[in-house]
């Protein structure tokens, strides 16, 4: 019930040096990939990318090609009202929830934001966040 | 001043007379390790062959990588309960090199270091700080009990925390000091942004890595003392071995304990003095672990000048290594060491490359792993506990402090033939 909730996050792993996300960005525009929401995290000297595109598999198979260490990584977007408290409202239901985000990252459209967020049990996840009655965005408006 | 004179001073006909029956007598401790038995009978000798100086040519070299295979106990060449102390080295590769010392054995060991602090002017009366690793490293025991025995008030400040040290210094108005050269450098720096005055310090004694004359000139300026060269390996008992004395123009090696031939490091060929080659010593006055002909790896040569002080013939401040043993803050490590520590972690694989810089003077360790994209997870924290990984594993099996950096798959150098993944970028 809860798969077409599942978005598949592209994570890259990348070192931390000028021109890096340049040639990262080469391979989506090259490919005619389209990025919905974009996210470095960085500790030391190396980071990880985090995308999320409207193609997945195709940029996948080009970034493993070019010999990119990446995996997909399971992520939910849960819509967020584009008003003060949308956060809030998110945030305090997961955490009466009990579910622990290990990273999170927004984004904005015209009409609304969400939160991209990585969790433990993401399918497990899913169900209580939408029996809390939150809504999720489903994977094909972004990626399928 | 001399500690003991009369051996310190000998020359000529007494010390080759000395020198042989010592010989004689190790010869005689060797043949109960199971190596030696049957590298005489391998080389179609006996210890009755040997009966000149000149016969010594007749044994072969024992090597470092020899002593790897007797781990731990095989050149035990005495049952443990003569044995006193246990120090331990860094082996070529995983295994580390035991050194065992009877009682005899620390006595000679700290004899020979009350000659060297004697000889640069220490005495009873001075205040001596040991900043020296007190544990498996011989400088810190070794050094301490020489200083001991010629009555100098000890302070076994250990390694680490650099303020309290040049406090300790202020504080008690210490005279001598020994560390290694790197620590030195960095002690200077501590102490010059803490504006200390370290004016009682008189004497430093710096050893277990290679310093230019240079870094002597900048220590001795910025810290007001006579800085001077110290050389050992735990295989020879430790430091002590040879030593520079006031004129700081070469190291006295202590000629009635230690057989000095110097060879032509690929054929084995023995050299004259003037003439750079490898360091080979038989040390005659080890008990619990004798050996014969020990390649030190080490480039040194014999000084052909008498030195003013009337001790024995000098040989250079070291010239460099015969094999690939790095020296890194003081500790020895060999390149097949640190591969091997990193082979044994299966995220890392065959792809890294290790880089030994010197920064601000202190020896720095850079480890790059490529990324195996097999084992990516995709999480950040993967990688972190990866990196904490690695340098946990290099902290344990070289007891150095290592930085390491992550990078991308392909983008490491790949080798036809021998790989060569350590490089030291290092300027002294």
């Amino acid at each position: 019930m809860t798969e077409k909730y599942i978005i598949k996050q592209l994570s890259i792993f990348s070192e931390n040096k000028a021109g890096k996300l340049a040639a990262i960005a080469k391979i989506f525009l090259d490919t005619g990939v389209s990025i919905q929401a974009f996210n470095i995290a960085e500790a030391n000297n190396f980071g990880v990318v985090r995308a999320i595109v409207d193609k997945p598999e195709i940029a996948f198979n080009e970034f493993a090609k070019q010999n990119y260490a990446l995996q997909y990584t399971d992520v939910l977007a849960i819509k967020m009202k584009d008003v003060p408290g949308g956060l809030y409202e998110v945030a305090n239901l997961l955490g009466g929830l009990g579910i622990n985000i290990e990273y999170a990252y927004a984004f904005r459209t015209g009409a609304y934001g969400a939160l991209i967020v990585k969790v433990t049990n993401p399918r497990a996840a899913a169900q209580k966040i939408i029996d809390a009655g939150l809504e999720l965005l489903p994977a094909k408006d972004y990626n399928f | 001043m001399f500690w003991n004179e009369k051996m310190e001073t000998l020359h000529g006909h007494a010390l080759e007379e000395l020198q042989l029956k010592r010989l004689k007598e190790t010869i005689s401790r060797t043949q109960n390790v199971g190596f030696y038995k049957k590298m005489f009978k391998d080389a179609g000798i006996t210890p009755s062959d040997i009966r000149s100086l000149d016969d010594l040519h007749k044994i072969p070299f024992t090597k470092k990588a020899d002593l790897r295979n007797g781990y731990p106990f095989g050149f035990l060449a005495v049952p443990m309960n003569q044995v006193n102390r246990i120090h331990t080295t860094s082996g070529t590769t995983g295994k580390p090199t035991v050194v065992a010392y009877t009682k005899n054995d620390l006595n000679t060991w700290s004899d020979l270091i009350a000659r060297n602090l004697t000889m640069v002017g220490l005495k009873a009366g001075d205040i001596f700080q040991n900043a020296s690793n007190y544990s498996l490293f011989t400088g810190g025991l070794g050094i301490h009990m020489g200083a001991e025995k010629i009555g100098c008030a000890v302070v076994p400040s250990g390694v680490g925390n650099t303020k309290r040290q040049i406090e300790m210094i202020q504080d008690f108005g210490v005279t001598g000091l020994h560390c290694t050269p790197s620590y030195a450098m960095h002690l200077t720096e501590v102490a010059e942004e803490m504006h200390a005055n370290l004016e009682s310090l008189k004497v430093g004694c710096f050893g277990a890595e290679a310093w230019s004359e240079n870094m002597r000139r900048d220590l001795q300026n910025r810290l007001g003392l006579k800085a001077y060269d110290s050389y050992g390996m735990s295989e020879l008992f430790g430091p002590g071995v040879a030593f520079e004395c006031p004129e700081q123009n070469g190291l006295h090696i202590w000629h009635d304990c230690y057989i000095v031939e110097i060879i032509d490091p690929k054929t084995g060929e023995n050299l004259g003095a003037g003439e750079k080659g490898e360091l080979v010593v038989t040390p005659i006055m080890k008990e619990a672990m004798p050996f014969l002909r020990y390649r030190t790896g080490d480039i040194t040569m014999l000084m052909e000048d008498e030195c003013p002080c009337g001790r024995g013939q000098k040989i250079a401040r070291l010239l460099g290594r015969s094999d690939d043993m790095l020296t890194i803050r003081g500790i020895n490590v060999f390149p097949s060491q640190i591969e091997h520590a990193l082979k044994n972690i299966p995220e890392v694989g065959d792809q890294f490359m290790v880089y030994v810089d010197r920064v601000n003077y202190q020896d720095e360790l850079t480890i790059e792993v490529e990324m195996n994209k097999n084992v990516f997870s995709g999480e950040l924290k993967d990688l972190s506990n990866l990196q904490t990984k690695i340098v946990k594993a290099l902290q344990d099996t070289l007891s150095l402090r290592a930085s390491v950096e992550l990078v991308e798959p392909g983008s490491l150098p790949r080798f036809e033939g021998k790989a060569k993944r350590v490089i030291d970028r290092r300027v002294i």
